[in-house]
């Protein structure tokens, strides 16, 4: 027989992440840190409305782009987050999660050959995608010495004429970064100079803890080179949802729509619905989860300098990403080791790409009795080792 | 922060768990020790901070409990309005809560007993005996599900997968 496979696809490698999710589901006390999702459940008058909308009977598809509500709902957000106008009919479409929005802008955007600039530790499939989409990924790595933002330099230095697009991971998924105005402006400059594109993943941009977050599009001259990918799952507790959403040009989004209505036809209807319940009514909830995190997140800093735990303070996201590496381990050994002696599992950094070399991901998307529970287990390893 | 502010973060989250301590308060707010402490005794002083109980599910344990909602009209008293006659029941130890209402009744008195026989006796012979009590009506609580913003009848389960990207 012949082989059936895609040598595209088996030549790529299976997340690093797998294999301990592998481990932790063999043992039966182990306890977690290693979550890349929110421990609230989506507040109740979402789910009323998602609930609502079956029970009404909405159990069709959508347009292709999504529900026109919803889409207005999307860019009123832009502009009252970002000041920043697009128009819902033809700027802006639903996706199935912050994840396929990044496979469509890649595939809509690339000829084979291109270059996509992506900078590491990162969110495990911008590689990926770009290998799927025929483009040629270069890895910039992120350094911890300058807090894992990213520099002007780096992009300079690995830009070559085939270079086409930037992911902005920000704010950062493994290492809690995010990158301020001045920061983006310097970014901006080099990307309009060097005439290039941007898919900016902003899933985790309600979730910062020093100043609101800043949009790259929101900058002089960038709106019309960058896609935001944006959506529900971290911001509104909706993972499970699977509702995300991209805003950019239109010339750009028609042929990601032209993927997503062949591939995909539309995003949930039931989340569709919720998502607008979640953009009209949900502020709140989320200034609630988001002063939770920042008190677990100042209680976690404090507990890794008290066991003398190197960390840089990560003002995003849900996670922290201490250094491990003046234990003379590996990432992977040092993850290995902490889930088989303590039963504590955490993410080794290297899942997040090789400059992950060195560094954990802690996430703090738990209560903070758990949280108490498993500093305990890993202040007991460090103390052996 | 100011004094005020400090005591609008500190209070939602010691009245979910009072057993917070002052270090952990103060890493989590970003305060000092010192400020903690202080707001605290400040707010006890102002009777802001009323006390520190347990939430107790009793019908998980041996215990016999008995809890009743209990209605209650009133004839105001000349120049006293309601707190007199307020007064008169909430001394009494098995009541647990009396508020002034709004609606078809004045007062919501809330009683724990030991048995059925105790929560009748005490509004036959005591509640309904006072002078300017015009009438009651009793409801006795089945089960409760949520108490105090908890919720006793499920506990909470992660349910989330234990590694994810």
């Amino acid at each position: 027989m012949r082989n059936p496979l895609s040598e595209k696809v088996t030549a790529i490698r299976p997340s690093g992440i797998r294999k301990f999710f592998d481990i932790v589901q063999e043992m039966d006390d182990a306890i977690s840190l290693g979550v890349g999702e929110p421990d609230f459940d989506t507040p109740w008058h979402i789910r009323d409305e998602g609930i609502y909308s079956l029970e009404k009977g909405r159990t069709y598809y959508t347009s292709n782009a999504g529900l026109r509500e919803l889409r207005e709902e999307i860019c009123r957000y832009m502009k009252r987050t970002q000041n920043l106008d697009y128009r819902p009919m033809q700027e802006c479409f639903v996706t199935v999660g912050g994840s396929e929005a990044i496979d469509l802008a890649l595939r809509a955007m690339v000829n084979p050959g291109d270059e996509v600039l992506i900078p590491q530790p990162s969110y495990v499939s911008y590689e990926p995608c770009a290998v799927l989409a025929d483009a040629k990924p270069v890895i910039i790595e992120l350094q911890g010495k300058d807090d894992f933002r990213l520099q002007p330099e780096q992009i300079l230095e690995k830009c070559t004429d085939k270079t086409k697009i930037l992911v902005m991971p920000y704010p950062n998924n493994p290492t809690g970064a995010v990158m301020s105005r001045e920061d983006l402006e310097k970014i901006a400059e080099v990307v309009r100079q060097k005439d290039l594109y941007i898919i900016s993943d902003e899933i985790y941009g309600e979730l910062t803890y020093r100043g609101k977050h800043v949009s790259i599009a929101s900058l002089p001259g960038m709106k019309e080179r960058t896609i935001v990918i944006g959506g529900f799952s971290k911001a509104y507790a909706m993972t499970g949802w699977r509702l995300g959403y991209a805003v950019g040009p239109e010339l750009i989004m028609q042929q990601m729509i032209k993927i997503h209505q062949f591939a995909i036809m539309c995003a949930p209807t039931t989340s569709q619905y919720a998502g607008i319940e979640a953009l009209r009514n949900g502020d709140e909830d989320v200034a609630q989860m988001r002063e939770e995190y920042d008190r677990r997140r100042r209680y976690l800093l404090h507990a890794f300098s008290e066991m003398g735990l190197e960390c840089f303070e990560p003002f995003g996201a849900f996670y922290a990403f201490p250094s491990v590496a003046r234990f003379g381990m590996t990432s992977e050994e040092f993850a290995t080791r902490l889930l088989t002696e303590e039963k504590l599992a955490v993410v080794p950094g290297t899942a997040f790409g090789d400059s992950g070399e060195g560094y954990i991901r802690i996430s703090y998307a738990y209560s903070l009795d758990d949280l108490k529970r498993a500093l305990e287990r890993l202040e007991r390893f460090l103390k052996k080792i | 922060m100011s004094e005020r502010e400090l005591w609008g973060k500190l209070l939602p989250l010691i009245e979910k768990n009072s057993r917070m301590g002052v270090k952990e308060l103060a890493v989590m707010l970003d305060v000092s020790e010192t400020d903690i402490a202080n707001a605290m005794t400040r707010m006890e002083e102002e009777g802001i901070i009323c006390g520190y109980h347990t939430m107790i599910d009793w019908s998980k344990t041996d215990v016999e409990e008995v809890s009743a909602l209990i209605e209650v009209r009133v004839t105001p008293q000349r120049g006293q309005g309601f707190d007199s006659i307020a007064e008169r029941i909430y001394k009494y130890p098995e009541v647990t809560s009396v508020y002034l209402m709004s609606g078809g009744f004045d007062l919501m008195v809330i009683l724990e007993g030991k048995t059925l026989q105790e929560v009748a006796s005490f509004v036959s012979m005591k509640l309904s005996a006072m002078d300017s009590i015009l009438s009651t009506a009793t409801h006795f609580i089945l089960k409760k599900y949520k108490d105090h913003g908890t919720i006793l009848t499920k506990k909470y389960e992660d349910t989330r997968e234990q590694v994810s990207p």
